[in-house]
């Protein structure tokens, strides 16, 4: 066909040319929104009536005194919740908390690299080893207490014998003294939790590039060269990811040490403190303050973490 | 089949930055328009708001005889060919093309036949039951085409549909989508940054920049009458050479030759502060050339010598002052083989393939002075006998 | 990208030797040779083994033992035995929490991918205003500790007449609220992967935003969706504290409550055997369930993880 003329500067002539509207907004961003508000409507709500609401309703509770005897009767009480905690069991079941979840976390990130760097470098029994490590991270958390309560079970499990004979911990009943307590605690939730942060990790290994370690290896670096000088630098976003993951989890940790000591010797952690005083010493008023300050000193790190590793949590929020 | 009118049309974001500027084109039934420009032109952008896919801020679209601008995408019956050819990786070939069809309900036989009739035309008989993952890369490109050409649709919009092929694919499928647009007839809008698909497709050719039309016209309006020097820069390959220079009465003053100048034109060019001139580099030849007589004749050390066969191509500078223009220098920072690295001119002539010239030869060379295109550095606009071709300057 | 799309690279860098050439020996000098390397892996990997199975196995191993066996700390049953599963599925309460732990964790799993696979879509494909904030509060949701939710809940549920409820009932919203950010964490990464290109096509064939959803999108996310649908199962089948606080009696206990109070009430001795047994039939689902769908688990556990 033969090409029209060179068009010209004034706008084509359209096939009978109405009047010329100006500014329209298309139906398709409107619905578009619109959309958008439908899907997103039931889950916010949701999670507004069922989290948000609640948590402004344990404040509420928190401030007031409620009698064990009468239902329903309660009267305002200030800060005399709050003062009761911080008297009581909060400082102990802070500290127990704080020691459990940095003894943990380090733990199960050096044991998580460890066996993320196996997994990675085992590339025949690669399936048959994700399999395995999913095998903790997939039983029931009492389910893991009970086991390691068997384990440690003076008569029952095989543990205190073991150890008696390579000469630790001979006579002493390992759930029931303070320190010992608190170690199978942790090893308990290190065993259910470092496969967990392995395969974090172990994705993170897997975007290192193969070429950047050839490239490391033609210039002469030798294994630990290549693990500190490449590895390490490049998965630092993969373990801050998994830190931050594992901190918030481990500070508001509740089902092990429940079923395992259920918070004795030493091992009453936050959450258990404020379960108690609610339930078994009907407390409702002790028991909301309680879980108030557990929810502001996760919120308390979840701050720090967001103010010194923004960056990455920012860069996770967006894609 | 249907023409499309573009009345207008701007697309401005959120924020407020504008991805197509006050865009008028209008495309005549059955033609094959091409939108060109460097990436972030605005021409994928324009090519998406005829779709539907992106909302039109200010302006009418017009499709046929009617404005579109509030139809869905599939309301609008046009067909659109994806760079990454889109194709749905959970459905087999046939059911790829029969989708849209599947979509609006038509029975079940002329389904068939259609898309078989497509599957015939494009040679794909014989994978109609595969999926899209046991294709090559050209066998995924016809099922894309396949699945625009089964909706007889009013129009096709075509985004990049060749860049995702290896080279001597690309000029191959080319073809053969010249020949199938030729065949149907059908209205086509392709988007492309290859000036050379630009040039080889289109019925006409519009070039974009910041989202702005620069100049829409036949490939050799293009060619030899470019609006502005970006067009100028970016249509042709090996680029067009711009060099400074003065008119002086008759004569205007290029670093290596005096020209001599159309007396139409003299009366133009003296007003103009700083004067730039393009020269294609086959308006060169080596002095002695059959049909060269008269032409101005200079002296120049060839850097470097490329002998393709079928021509030879050689660079060389002519010093003096070096050329300031803003598309110029926009040019070179988004389209590749527009770089400049500043100092001497540098310039690329396209001599007869038996050349015997050499590195370091100092080569006789003359230029076709008739050929030579003035603009104005400063406002980038051609200076020629004839303006009307220019749309939109810098 | 989230590792879920990541292709694996090229087999182990650190066991494998050197390329040829100088390097090579340069290298074989200064690290351990080959067959010591592959060894100490090969030794590691047995330990990850050993550690990860081995308390799997104490457990089976104890639930096989029965009477004075139990209090001998051995590593394998003299005369295994099958008396405590015997027991366990007789016990009328163990069969009431498995039926209501079935009923949570599905009602909680379908409700979960409902509801959140459309508010993910939206979040991953649809434009609209303060997008990054909502789905950090989403996230940040995740992040709760369960008692600052639990412990309103126990007094609202209990004013609301839901305490307790049979089958579990009252415990379904509550674990929504933590199932829900999951799943949309999850499916948005999943949703993102899907080429708006595929999507666009489709409205351009005709296709509606309902139409494009339902041929297109979730076709292409069926693994997105599996995936999200395991986690969710195990969380909610693992879920605890609001299982606890919420219920009392056998009739609306779940599996992890009931598993508890085996121990919490009557002394820890007398039934060891048995609450081994039922530990043992609870995790046999899950363990079955992890093997088969091992690489969607790991791409559901990694998704979002490794952002580049």
């Amino acid at each position: 066909m033969t090409s029209t003329p060179i068009a010209s500067a004034t706008g084509p002539a359209a096939p009978d040319t109405p009047p010329r509207r100006t500014s329209r907004t298309s139906s398709y961003g409107r619905s578009e929104r619109r959309l958008a508000a439908i899907l997103l409507a039931p889950s916010m709500l949701l999670i507004a009536l069922v989290a948000a609401y609640p948590i402004g309703y344990a404040v509420w509770l928190s401030l007031n005194e409620y009698s064990v005897r009468v239902p329903g009767l309660s009267r305002f009480a200030g800060t005399r919740n709050y003062e009761a905690a911080f008297s009581g069991g909060f400082w102990e079941a802070l500290f127990n908390t704080l020691v459990f979840t940095v003894a943990s976390v380090s733990l199960e990130l050096v044991l998580g690299l460890a066996m993320a760097l196996a997994m990675h470098s085992a590339f025949r029994g690669r399936g048959v080893l994700r399999a395995t490590v999913l095998v903790p991270w997939a039983t029931i958390t009492a389910v893991t207490a009970i086991t390691w309560r068997s384990i440690f079970e003076p008569g029952v499990g095989f543990a205190p014998q073991l150890l008696a004979k390579v000469g630790i911990g001979e006579d002493i009943v390992w759930l029931g003294e303070r320190g010992y307590a608190m170690s199978v605690l942790i090893l308990a939730d290190v065993w259910k939790t470092a496969p967990f942060m392995a395969l974090l990790l172990l994705a993170g290994l897997q975007v290192i590039p193969e070429d950047v370690y050839e490239a490391a290896r033609v210039d002469g670096a030798t294994v630990w060269q290549r693990f500190v000088r490449i590895t390490l630098p490049l998965l630092v976003p993969a373990i801050l990811v998994a830190l931050i993951f594992r901190t918030l989890d481990a500070l508001r940790i509740f089902d092990l040490p429940a079923v395992l000591t259920q918070g004795s010797n030493g091992t009453n952690v936050l959450s258990l403190l404020a379960y108690q005083e609610l339930t078994q010493n009907r407390l409702i008023g002790l028991g909301a303050a309680l879980s108030v300050l557990t929810f502001a000193v996760v919120m308390i790190v979840s701050f720090l973490y967001i103010r010194f590793v923004g960056g990455n949590i920012k860069s996770l929020a967006k894609d | 089949m249907a023409r499309i009118v573009l009345d207008n049309v701007t697309k401005r974001y959120p924020d407020g930055t504008e991805g197509v500027k006050d865009l008028s084109l209008q495309i005549e039934d059955g033609e094959f328009m091409i939108l060109v420009g460097p990436s972030g032109c605005g021409k994928s952008t324009a090519l998406r708001m005829i779709a539907g896919l992106e909302e039109i801020s200010e302006g009418d679209l017009w499709i046929g005889d009617e404005i579109v601008n509030d139809l869905d995408p599939g309301e609008r019956d046009i067909a659109m060919v994806f760079q990454s050819y889109a194709l749905y990786p959970h459905m087999t070939v046939r059911d790829n093309m029969g989708f849209s069809l599947k979509l609006a309900k038509v029975p079940k036989e002329e389904l068939t036949k259609r898309v078989e009739e497509a599957a015939r035309i494009l040679g794909l008989q014989d994978h109609l039951d595969r999926k899209p993952a046991n294709l090559s890369g050209g066998q995924r490109q016809r099922v894309a085409m396949g699945r625009a050409i089964v909706r007889k649709p009013r129009a096709f919009l075509m985004d990049e549909p060749l860049s995702n092929l290896d080279a001597k694919l690309r000029v191959q499928t080319r073809a053969e989508l010249a020949r199938l647009q030729a065949r149907l007839s059908t209205t086509t809008v392709y988007v492309t940054h290859d000036q050379t698909e630009a040039m080889t497709l289109g019925d006409r050719v519009a070039v974009m920049r910041a989202g702005e039309l620069q100049q829409v016209g036949t490939p050799m309006e293009l060619y030899h009458e470019p609006a502005n020097l970006f067009v100028a820069g970016f249509i042709g390959s090996p680029a067009m050479n711009f060099l400074p220079a003065q008119a002086d009465g008759d004569v205007v003053h290029l670093p290596m030759v005096d020209a001599p100048v159309d007396e139409q034109l003299r009366s133009r060019l003296e007003g103009v502060a700083r004067l730039i001139v393009g020269i294609r580099p086959e308006h060169f030849q080596e002095r002695g050339a059959p049909g060269t007589d008269g032409w101005p004749t200079f002296e120049a050390e060839i850097d470097l010598v490329e002998s393709m066969g079928s021509e030879t191509v050689a660079y060389f500078s002519v010093g003096g002052d070096e050329v300031h223009a803003d598309l110029l220098e926009e040019l070179s920072r988004e389209v590749e083989g527009n770089e400049r690295d500043g100092g001497d001119n540098r310039v690329t002539a396209r001599l007869e393939p038996d050349s015997a010239l050499r590195r370091r030869d100092t080569a006789k060379l003359v230029v076709d002075a008739s050929k030579l295109v003035y603009f104005d550095a400063d406002s980038g606009a051609r200076i020629g006998v004839d303006t009307a071709s220019a749309v939109a300057t810098a | 990208m989230s590792a879920a799309s990541t292709p694996r690279s090229t087999s182990g860098t650190i066991t494998q030797a050197g390329a040829p050439s100088k390097v090579r020996a340069r290298s074989r000098r200064r690290t351990m040779p080959a067959p010591v390397q592959r060894g100490l892996l090969w030794l590691s990997v047995a330990a990850i083994v050993v550690f990860c199975l081995f308390p799997i196995y104490w457990i089976v191993n104890t639930s096989l033992k029965s009477g004075a066996q139990l209090s001998s700390g051995a590593l394998w049953p003299d005369d295994p035995t099958l008396r405590n599963y015997r027991s366990v599925l007789q016990d009328g309460d163990f069969l009431l929490a498995l039926r209501n732990s079935a009923i949570v964790a599905t009602t909680t799993t379908v409700l979960s991918i409902l509801v959140g696979s459309f508010a993910a879509y939206a979040l991953a494909r649809l434009r609209f205003p303060r997008k990054t904030l909502l789905l950090g509060i989403v996230l940040s949701i995740s992040t709760f500790p369960v008692i600052a939710i639990a412990a309103p809940l126990f007094k609202l549920w209990s004013d609301l007449g839901i305490y307790d409820a049979r089958f579990g009932l009252g415990l379904i919203i509550p674990n929504l609220v933590f199932s829900l950010p999951l799943t949309i964490f999850i499916l948005t990464s999943f949703f993102r992967e899907i080429p708006r290109e595929l999507e666009e096509a489709a409205l351009v064939d005709g296709a509606t935003r309902m139409q494009t959803f339902t041929k297109v999108v979730f076709p292409l996310a069926a693994p997105g969706l599996v995936t999200a649908a395991l986690l969710v199962f195990f969380f909610a089948w693992n879920e605890f504290l609001f299982a606890i606080t919420l219920t009392s009696t056998p009739e609306a206990r779940t599996v992890p409550a009931a598993i508890a109070f085996f121990t919490g009430s009557v002394k820890f001795e007398a039934p060891i055997g048995t609450i081994s047994a039922a530990s043992v039939i609870v995790m046999v689902p899950l363990v079955v369930l992890v093997l088969v769908f091992q690489k969607r688990i790991v791409a559901g556990l990694t998704a979002g993880a490794v952002k580049g």
